[in-house]
């Protein structure tokens, strides 16, 4: 068997290297959807960290009881578990958050993020590895969302987290909060991302 | 890797190359870009004396913004930044005219920025963009600034300019089923896009594209015939109504459209039978949007639904070879 990544690598690389946004192009229904406002979208990051985080944990633990053919509903039913925890619980506390983010919460179960670090990570190495692969996943997919909803909710409202950041005369540009603003802002910062990475990669004398 | 092309390119080698083997010197893009900056100039000049200073500034906003974001991107792509083949100034023309006289400053630069970077240096520069450039320009700033760009955007009363006072004449009708007459809708003494109120001095600057064959006659004909014959059959559901097809073609964006947007040599089909199609395609998304909208005015996004089918188009009409079965 080929060299595990240890539990630091794996944290480090879900941040940036491997950005489940950026990088892995993963979870983008959600990326999309619910990022016309820092609120919704630092919500939105706080219920997927919990359950992968959790999932990953499960999933761990139980690696070797898998049947490989039975893997995925065994994945999906864990996943099932804990979005329905993380669903009524923001129906409870966070009423108007939960109206906010309508279906979103309920379709973290196909998050292919989740599935995809199971599968990837969680299925095949300790519990301690799956829990930092965790973390650095939700970290870096947190970071994703939060880039494009400051972009948007700047220029769409001209506001961040609600308070007012530009001038009351600031034209709003309606456009951004609609969904064509979330495939702007999503290919341009896509984008960007690809171009420093190839920069520095030139710089480092990689290619 | 770098050394084996050297070699590559410094050997001696026989010239072998795809055909066309002889080009026309004089059908450049420069040389079709020039066309349609003197085609325009009809259309400019009435701008110009309909709006006075709103066209002017319009205009100024738009050449500036555009160059600026022509230089800008190109540089961010680190390609040589020219103004040599006149295709901003095209773009940035198109765009002013699409506009109404009284949108703020800043409408015209974002249009501008989003015209030239997001329609076609993002997609590698003059004859790359999948979309009209001026008309993804105009669908930003449509959407983004639906007050300033919506028909009453375009009224000002307390203007000094005739036109900006009254409704434009779509909306006038949509709303309230004012008829504009028809010699009005013609000179274009009217309230719309600072491009679009003549009919006369379109017709007069396509007629001109279309006779240096820089604009294919198919597409306007296609755009004119398929209104004709929407707008007939909506009179003919709908026989009372004081919007007779000569309004349909004289009124709004659409020879404007037909003649300058639609026939944009980058963004149509290649062929003429599919060239006929397309401008079919853009006549009936107009009487569509203006018969069945909430808009009054439906050209831009028929122009863009109908870019969104070209390649279709192109796949379908591909001529048959000489022989082929």
């Amino acid at each position: 068997m080929v060299d595990q990544p240890t539990p630091l690598e794996r944290f480090v690389q879900g941040i940036l290297p491997e950005n489940p946004v950026y990088r892995q192009l993963l979870g983008l229904c959600p990326t999309l959807a619910v990022t016309n406002g820092m609120k919704a979208a630092v919500t939105m990051s706080c219920a997927v960290a919990f359950v992968l985080l959790c999932a990953n944990v499960i999933t761990s633990l139980i690696r070797n009881l898998l049947k490989p053919h039975l893997r995925i509903v065994i994945f999906t039913l864990t996943i099932a578990t804990f979005v329905t925890i993380a669903d009524r619980f923001l129906a409870a506390y966070m009423y108007q958050m939960s109206k906010t983010l309508g279906p979103y919460i309920p379709l973290i179960i196909v998050n292919c993020i989740i599935i995809c670090r199971c599968e990837v990570c969680a299925s095949k190495q300790s519990v301690l590895t799956a829990a930092s692969d965790a973390l650095g996943q939700s970290i870096g997919f947190a970071l994703a969302l939060s880039s494009i909803a400051a972009v948007r909710e700047i220029l769409g409202t001209g506001m961040f987290f609600g308070w007012r950041v530009l001038p009351i005369s600031w034209p709003d540009w309606v456009i951004m909060v609609l969904p064509p603003g979330a495939f702007l802002t999503f290919g341009i910062l896509l984008g960007t991302v690809n171009w420093i990475g190839s920069y520095r990669s030139e710089k480092s004398g990689n290619r | 890797m770098a050394e084996n092309i050297k070699k590559i390119k410094t050997a001696p080698v026989i010239h072998v190359a795809p055909s066309p083997h002889l080009s026309s010197m004089a059908l450049t893009t420069r040389r079709m870009m020039i066309d349609v900056v003197i085609a325009l100039i009809p259309v400019v000049l009435t701008a110009l004396y309909v709006f006075r200073w709103y066209a002017a500034k319009q205009l100024f906003i738009c050449i500036a913004s555009c160059f600026a974001a022509e230089m800008i991107f190109m540089k961010m792509r680190s390609k040589a930044f020219s103004l040599n083949d006149y295709s901003a100034t095209v773009t940035a023309i198109i765009l002013a005219l699409s506009l109404p006289g009284t949108a703020p400053w800043y409408v015209g630069v974002i249009a501008s920025f989003v015209a030239i970077g997001i329609g076609k240096v993002i997609f590698g520069g003059v004859g790359m963009n999948i979309f009209n450039p001026a008309m993804v320009g105009r669908a930003f700033v449509m959407i983004a600034f639906a007050s300033a760009m919506a028909a009453s955007g375009y009224e000002d009363s307390a203007s000094a300019v005739d036109a900006i006072t009254q409704a434009t004449p779509m909306d006038a009708f949509k709303q309230t089923g004012i008829t504009t007459s028809l010699s009005a809708l013609f000179w274009g003494p009217t309230n719309g896009s600072l491009g679009e109120t003549s009919a006369f001095a379109c017709i007069i600057g396509g007629l001109y594209l279309c006779m240096r064959r820089t604009a294919s006659w198919e597409i306007p004909t296609g755009v004119i015939a398929s209104v004709v014959v929407f707008a007939g059959i909506a009179n003919l559901v709908n026989p009372q109504s004081q919007w007779t097809v000569l309004h349909h073609l004289l009124g709004g964006s659409l020879l404007f459209g037909a003649f300058f947007i639609a026939t944009d040599p980058v963004s149509s089909p290649l062929t003429p039978k599919g060239k006929f199609i397309f401008g079919i395609g853009i006549g009936a998304f107009i009487m569509l949007l203006r018969l069945f909208s909430g808009y009054p005015e439906g050209v831009m996004f028929a122009v863009l639904l109908m870019n969104a089918l070209t390649p279709l188009i192109n796949r379908w009409t591909v001529p048959r070879a000489l022989g082929e079965q």
